[in-house]
């Protein structure tokens, strides 16, 4: 590796860039450098603590080879939720991965073990525990790990094939950086459409604008109306605790909301009529003195606020998951994670999960296993492309737009109005949880508005270009999102139409959207991956 | 987000300055960082689990400040509370990592609402 002073600019010159350092990005890392890679990982905030995994807990999806019907069955009962868009191939492809390489963290992780000195299980992982480990790792393999340094763009050779990105540092004034690169891996996680899920203000779709720039498409964006209960005020979107909880309303009547698939709905429904307040009571008592060592940030709230959460009845809210615990992302083309666009690999929460979990959130687990697993995929094919494409400054030129360059006269256009605007198409239970088309037409109009708006005035460098290019990827997500809703005039999984309450058989195929000036929706067949394409 | 920073605490490692991923800190030439950007808190507790001084306190409420009498919050011994429950540093040998444990919850909770 090679690094080159350019004026002002800092350039490094590296076989694989990871764009990200949550947990996709780092197991892509990862694979990468023990594929003998070069390989320098960019993060917006610090790798280890940013990303929805370091405060939350993953508990990987998990099925061991033995005994053989194990995965047989975990396939089968994902299958049954998955609505038609799972693809058992893919869920067996990840169940094996994971088994295969959570393990190979014990030099970096204390997986708990038994009397017996036995590992009790290496599926279930604290998330700061986690990212610490994987950082450890990385840095041990040899990964260059640039902190605080976001992509704002990527950067493509003449042929549209993709050799690096750019982007600024944020605690050096906003200085620069460029990063040339055999083959690139965005895993810059989903969105929560900026929403207080615990742990994703850095997740606004940045992977979703970068690669929709380079050409890709994206895939299953109507899955995004995921919601997660927390205390309200707060960001604690922990789910355990409440899977012993009682809800009520302000009269103090208890809300019919019983643990199970239908119980967000339910909340939702009650929410829209007013206040509901929960109660912890019926949690064991056995589990209740455990909480603090199961998942000790759960009672930071209640701790401070002065809540007895298991005496006391406190409010509660829902926060949007987006594309977090939702589904949709950039659509996967080959085996490797390969996005059709040479050059380019998704892993984690950037990639479409549609693949191994269908029409119904991936929750923590199968989504967790998903982004160890495309990361790892997309971390070795980018590695051996590497191998093939050497990277180098010439030629390449940089892809973004919108939010960087006006298409216009550039005059000053307000992020953060971007952002409320967004926040308030996409978090109201009656608008993405409870859709309708007329819903979905009136949000189209205001989002499209927001766009021209960025897309002819905003223009930006140095650290306002951050928050503009947040903006421009949020207003993107959202567009896509909203749109692919629009098309698919159906209830299936976690896409809920008012108007259209049952599923509509012909309807068992992806929409693939994409576009910024104008978006597009169109259908595909399910099972159109191959092994053979875009590997180039 | 986060309120303040205990500066008698504070050994200006700097640590929180490197691990926030909002960037909310501003290192000084001398002594305790500065909360230079309090809005961009995302009320994740990180910053906590890395100071060793126990000298950060994050306020519960993630939607606008609601400042805390820093005295009142030292007594009250909340400080350090989430680096002690998560075994870390000095802590290791007393407060063992029990995540595993979560699985079973769920699954007690499936049978109670059969």
């Amino acid at each position: 590796m090679s690094r080159i002073g350019n004026g002002e600019e800092e350039g490094l010159v590296a076989d694989v860039l990871v764009i990200g350092g949550g947990m996709a990005g780092a197991w892509a890392a990862t694979a990468a450098a023990r594929e003998g890679a070069h390989v320098v990982l960019v993060e917006k905030g610090y790798c280890g603590t940013s990303g929805a995994t370091a405060a939350a807990g993953p508990g990987h999806w998990w099925a061991p080879p033995d005994p053989p019907e194990a995965r047989a069955n975990a396939i089968a009962q994902r299958q049954r939720i998955a609505f038609g868009l799972g693809e058992p191939h893919w869920m067996r492809r990840v169940l094996d991965e994971t088994w295969r390489l959570l393990p190979t963290l014990a030099p970096y992780y204390d997986f708990p073990k038994d009397d017996q000195g036995k590992v009790r299980n290496y599926r279930a992982l604290r998330g700061p525990e986690y990212m610490r480990a994987l950082r450890e790792q990385i840095v041990d393999l040899g990964v260059v790990v640039l902190d605080h340094s976001p992509a704002l763009e990527l950067l493509a050779h003449a042929d549209g094939a993709i050799g690096g990105a750019a982007g600024i540092r944020t605690q050096r004034g906003g200085s620069p950086w460029r990063i040339a690169a055999g083959a690139v891996v965005l895993a810059a996680g989903g969105t929560s459409f900026r929403s207080h899920l615990l742990g994703s203000r850095n997740n606004t779709g940045d992977g979703y604008l970068m690669a929709a720039e380079a050409g890709a498409e994206l895939s299953g964006m109507e899955f995004t109306a995921a919601y997660t209960v927390a205390p309200q005020h707060s960001t604690m979107t922990r789910t355990m605790s409440y899977a012993f909880a009682d809800y009520f309303d302000a009269d103090g009547r208890q809300i019919d909301a019983p643990f199970g698939p239908d119980q967000t709905e339910r909340l939702a429904q009650a929410l829209l009529a007013g206040p509901i307040y929960c109660s912890l009571a019926r949690l064991p008592e056995d589990v209740q003195r455990h909480l603090p060592t199961i998942s000790p940030n759960v009672m930071l709230p209640f701790a401070r606020w002065g809540i007895d959460p298991f005496r006391e009845r406190f409010e509660v809210t829902l926060h949007t998951d987006g594309t977090i615990r939702g589904i949709g992302g950039v659509r996967v083309r080959s085996e490797d994670c390969g996005t059709g666009v040479p050059g380019l690999y998704v892993a984690g929460d950037t990639a479409s999960r549609e693949l191994v979990a269908g029409a119904s959130s991936g929750g923590g687990n199968v989504n967790s296993a998903w982004a160890l697993s495309s990361g790892s995929w997309a971390g070795r094919a980018a590695a051996r492309r590497a191998r093939r494409v050497p990277a180098g400054f010439g030629g390449l030129s940089a892809l973004g737009r919108t939010g960087l360059r006006a298409s216009g006269r550039p005059r000053p256009v307000s992020a953060a109005e971007a952002v409320d605007a967004v926040r308030a198409e996409m978090h109201p239970y009656d608008k993405n949880l409870f859709r309708t088309g007329k819903g979905l037409a009136a949000s189209r109009r205001t989002l499209d508005a927001v766009w021209s708006d960025l897309a002819t005035h905003a223009a930006s460098n140095g650290m306002a270009a951050l928050a503009l290019r947040e903006a421009t990827a949020l207003v993107a997500s959202a567009r896509w999102s909203v749109a692919s809703a629009e098309a698919r005039t159906e209830t299936r999984g976690m896409h809920r139409r008012l108007d259209h309450p049952t599923l509509d058989p012909d309807l068992a195929v992806r929409l693939i959207a994409g576009g910024f000036d104008t978006v597009t929706v169109r259908p595909q067949a399910t099972a159109a991956t191959s092994p053979f394409e875009s590997v180039a | 987000m986060i309120e303040f920073i205990v500066s008698e605490r504070c050994t200006a490692c700097d640590r929180c300055v490197e691990v926030c991923p909002s960037n909310v800190f501003e290192p000084m030439e001398a002594g305790p960082p500065v909360i230079a950007r309090q809005d961009d808190c995302q009320t994740c507790f990180m910053c906590e689990l890395y100071c060793t001084a126990d000298a950060l306190y994050v306020g519960p409420n993630a939607y606008h400040a609601e400042p805390a009498d820093p005295a009142a919050v030292i007594a009250s011994g909340l400080l350090g509370q989430y680096r002690r429950d998560s075994g870390w540093d000095e802590w290791q040998d007393h407060y063992p990592n029990e995540q595993w444990l979560m699985e079973t919850v769920f699954r007690r909770a499936a049978e109670a609402a059969r």
